[in-house]
């Protein structure tokens, strides 16, 4: 090595190599420590449907699954995630495993900014996987760490009641 | 040629329906691209040293380590900015005597408010930013600090402007005369002294802009999260020295709004001198914690008020005083004096009486500035009044509903002037409030609530009319010396495959600007919707207009498209009877096809039309020029402003216990004018209305005696979330207003005006059997148990 004085990297340049599978394809990047899994699904993967509202956990923008679990991806450092199943809301997207709930939410214009809309796809996936029949109130309960500034909320939980209506053979309103 | 706008039974009739937005689908895929998502080849980073005092003389600065780090490109201080950047005022001319400090993107010699830009660095990442940040040395002298609103208009008070002689910003009055006689001879007064907490739009997308100065080509792009792109594109013109047809501003998705995106923010125009000091791209993008120190505020008022009534609960005057406390300087270029100057003249607005006096004192204090937040004014004048209301009809012994069906404007009584000199064209209070009790079924939610009140259930039901402001003409801002817009243009094309393209100067944030504008194209001009292509947020795409702000879109931005597909149409037309040498008149346009307008009969489609004049246009006559293109502008006329009324309804149980209000319902019966999509406009409602139900029970920008927010992040700051939301039951009356051929009004403002002062008047009927009242507003359960003097 040559050129520069190695004591000019400072930690802040250490980068480490992690590995995920994300939407499907292996990935792999070098990341800093410090980098947060939002960042490096934005900034590195370029995935930028995920989105970073509040930092800390309270906003639900930033939701992704982890190995089929929904995870706040701005609680979690990049290399903590490696080695991991990784779908955004790009491959939830393309594998249409979410498609009846995006055609509902748009249906019902249960989203109008759009900014909160990946991170309640992946929360309303996440409960109806969980309870297949939830109530309203259920439904509202789990979105509890979903912030919307926009809709009021009431658009978003019908949409997801008549989505698990719909999935569990019901008739849709 | 046209047939009436709401038959819904003809073919391409979109005005009166609901439609799913067509951009809406993008968003649902994670496709949005929002400017926090842009990046730009050699983009730079820019984060921002901010200060920790309140109030403090900048001694000096030490960046030298900061420059040493690797990877950092510029550090900047006050002075670099105030070469190149001019300063800027936010004061109008028509708020006769106010004044405001001359601001810079960087202050020079003193900060004023605790979380001020101070220094900033700009660097190959953000994290690089953020890292030099660290290494910078300033050496501050603390000042005294001025904070809340009473210490502020002591005489001897520090004074946040140094060199002035106190902390008043503004000062207005008005007074119709005879209030003192009309209190003297009144059978009841009533009266209240009201305070209303500060707090914040909290979008979940935080500020954005990317700036990208070439100094090859003099030109300056910036990428801006914001509602207003020619406002800004007018601003960086001016305070930068380039010329305006060299600046293009770019609003592209935003995630979210509600006035707080169109202020000038001192790291903004910092990010476009950085770009300008570098001649490459420089992005930011604030931060969660950024945002609740340097966004603006809103709210922040104390309002003494009293009511004089008649026996009978007829009022006969008010008199009012508003104290606004606005931060250290008013916003540019709208001012931080609108709100207040909305509340005194707002108040009363619903109803029928002659004598009002009100003084508004608009004070400085060291905390972030306030500006126009969703429906500017509106909460506070609607809960001042519709208290006062509530308390005037316990002492009459009247119904809430009674006491306002006695006194508002008679639906019959229109044209009115307000005691405040607003002029109504047509509002329709007696038919919402009507349409209120029988969706509510009051009566028997009074009976349900006089049975759980024995059983020790404290229901609480509330009311509240209100009037919004929609369709502001000039004089609103024009008049004042600002260069904002009142009139929308519209570019209106026929393609040559028959589809059409409409470049219009209003905005979209999500609410539907774009779906309404396609709806009424298609409407107008005859053509499926999914042939219409709208595009809108580009300065040098679109033409100069209002763009989105105090509830236009629909009102002033839906004539325009409306009268620009009325004029493409006869172009059409035109070349449509030439070619079929028919006169125009005898031809209209059905689906995409050229129909006789007296049969129906299909005659050729619009695409063939397009293929002769774009490619063909030998074949036509001699002399023929077609005008496939039609650009049209479109400026309010007539009311300055076209007024709009409804009234809510709130249900909610307070615990006495725990002093936890719990919501149970909404409602609310609107009247916008024009309905084009009735989904949005509910949606809209909906959204107003739980940001009116945050400010009423939750959100509060909470100050420490020194200045510091105490509860600057989403943790401790508290929004409304899905679990304490109530579902809300809508209705609507409309009043189309005559000024325009479309005949809508706005809506966005509707749902927060009211929805507080609901709650505030179904609080304190909950409470009233434990003879307790609540007056301040955000009603916590702290503030509930200090009413019931358990705590």
């Amino acid at each position: 090595m040559s050129g520069f004085d190695e004591t000019l990297l400072g930690e802040a340049d250490e980068t480490v190599r992690v590995r995920f599978v994300v939407n499907g394809r292996k990935v792999a990047c070098e990341v800093a420590p410090r980098e947060t899994l939002v960042d490096c699904l934005r900034e590195k993967l370029e995935l930028t449907g995920t989105h970073a509202g509040c930092e800390m956990g309270a906003c639900g923008a930033c939701l992704i699954q982890l190995d089929g679990r929904a995870v706040h991806s701005c609680l979690i450092f990049a290399v903590q995630a490696d080695g991991a199943r990784i779908d955004t809301i790009e491959g939830l997207s393309e594998s249409g495993v979410i498609a009846d709930l995006q055609a509902e939410f748009h249906r019902r214009n249960a989203l109008q900014c759009g900014f909160c809309t990946p991170g309640m796809l992946v929360n309303a996936e996440e409960l109806l996987s969980l309870v297949a029949q939830p109530s309203r109130e259920q439904i509202r309960d789990a979105l509890s760490g979903n912030y919307c500034r926009c809709t009021g909320y009431e658009a978003i939980i019908d949409a997801i009641y008549a989505v698990a209506k719909a999935r569990s053979g019901g008739v849709t309103t | 040629m046209s047939a009436p706008l709401i038959s819904l039974d003809r073919p391409n009739s979109y005005i009166g329906r609901s439609l799913p937005r067509p951009n809406a689908k993008r968003l649902l895929a994670g496709r949005g691209r929002y400017v926090s998502d842009l990046h730009l080849p050699r983009m730079l980073h820019a984060a921002f040293l901010r200060s920790p005092h309140a109030h403090a003389k900048i001694v000096s600065i030490n960046t030298d380590a900061a420059r040493a780090v690797e990877g950092v490109h510029l550090v900047a201080t006050g002075p670099d900015l105030a070469k190149i950047c001019t300063p800027w005022i936010g004061t109008l001319d028509h708020f006769k005597g106010m004044t405001s400090s001359p601001q810079l993107p960087l202050p020079l010699d003193r900060v004023v408010w605790s979380g001020q830009a101070v220094v900033a660095v700009v660097a190959e990442s953000r994290a690089i930013a953020e890292d030099a940040l660290e290494l910078i040395e300033v050496n501050y002298e603390e000042l005294p600090v001025v904070v809340d609103v009473d210490g502020a208009r002591e005489v001897g008070s520090p004074l946040v402007n140094p060199g002035s002689a106190n902390n008043v910003c503004f000062r207005s009055q008005l007074d119709n005369g005879a209030v003192d006689d009309a209190f003297a001879k009144a059978s009841h007064v009533v009266e209240e002294e009201f305070s209303f907490g500060r707090h914040t739009a909290v979008t979940l997308e935080p500020r954005a802009i990317v700036a990208d100065y070439d100094p090859a080509a003099g030109m300056l792009t910036v990428h801006h999260a914001t509602q207003t792109p020619y406002q800004f594109q007018d601003l960086y013109s001016r305070h930068y020295g380039i010329p305006e047809a060299r600046v293009r501003v770019i609003a592209t998705d935003i995630g979210g709004s509600f006035g707080m995106k169109l202020h000038v923010y001192h790291e903004d125009m910092a990010v476009v001198g950085l770009s300008i000091l570098l001649g490459r791209p420089v992005k930011y993008v604030a931060d969660r914690i950024e945002s609740f120190v340097s966004d603006i505020h809103a709210r922040d008022h104390r309002v003494r008020a009293r009511m004089a009534l008649d026996a009978r609960g007829g009022i006969l005057a008010m008199d009012v005083v508003d104290l606004t406390a606005i931060g250290a300087f008013s916003t540019y270029p709208r001012t931080s004096v609108v709100e207040g100057n909305q509340v005194i003249r707002l108040i009363g607005a619903p109803y029928c009486f002659r004598n009002y006096r009100a003084t508004l004192e608009v004070i400085f204090q060291n905390k972030v500035q306030t500006s126009q937040y969703r429906a500017v004014g509106h909460p506070i004048a609607c809960a001042v009044t519709e208290r006062l209301l509530d308390m005037a009809a316990s002492k009459v012994g009247l119904d809430p509903f009674a006491i306002r069906a006695q006194n508002v404007i008679a639906d019959d009584a229109y044209p009115h002037t307000s005691p405040t000199g607003y002029r109504f064209e047509a509002l329709s209070h007696q038919a919402c409030l009507k349409r209120l009790h029988e969706i509510m079924d009051y009566d028997s939610l009074r009976a349900e609530q006089a049975d759980l009140r024995k059983r020790g259930v404290y229901r609480g039901i509330g009311i509240a009319t209100f009037v919004e402001i929609t369709n502001p003409s000039p004089a609103f801002y024009g008049v004042g010396g600002a260069r904002i817009s009142s009139q929308d243009g519209a570019i209106v094309s026929l393609t040559p495959s028959g589809e059409v393209r409409c470049l219009i100067s209003v905005t979209e944030q999500g609410q539907g600007t774009e779906s309404i504008i396609g709806q009424i194209v298609a409407d107008q001009l005859g053509l499926a919707q999914e042939r219409i292509k709208v595009i809108t947020g580009d300065t040098e795409v679109t033409p100069h207009g209002g763009a989105t702000w105090a509830c236009r879109g629909a009102g002033i931005g839906g004539e325009t498209a409306l009268q620009s597909a009325r004029a493409l149409k006869r172009n059409i037309l035109e070349i449509a009877a030439l070619v079929l040498q028919e006169q125009p008149s005898a031809l209209d346009i059905v689906d995409g096809e050229v129909v006789d307008a007296s049969t129906r009969n299909q005659r050729m489609p619009i695409s063939e039309i397009a293929r002769i004049v774009y490619f063909r246009s030998d074949t036509l006559p001699p002399g023929t020029q077609a005008q496939l293109t039609v650009s049209h502008h479109f400026a309010p006329q007539g009311y300055p402003f076209a007024f709009t009324n409804g009234i809510q309804g709130c249900l909610l149980d307070v615990d006495v216990e725990t002093g936890f209000v719990k919501l149970l319902k909404h409602f609310i019966v609107e009247d916008c004018g024009r309905v084009i999509n009735p989904m949005l406009v509910d949606e809209q409602l909906r959204g107003g209305i739980v940001q009116g139900l945050g400010a009423a029970l939750f959100e509060e920008c909470r100050y420490s005696e020194t200045g510091q927010l105490v509860n600057g992040s989403l943790a401790d700051y508290l929004v409304p979330m899905p679990m304490e939301m109530p579902d809300i039951v809508i209705a609507h009356v409309e009043t189309p207003t005559a000024d325009t051929e479309l005949g809508a009004k706005g809506v966005g403002e509707a749902g927060t005006a009211a929805a507080s002062a609901c709650v505030l008047n179904a609080v304190n009927d909950a409470l009233a059997p434990l003879g307790a009242t609540i007056n301040s507003i955000p009603i916590t359960p702290a503030r509930v148990l200090k009413a019931l003097k358990r705590f």
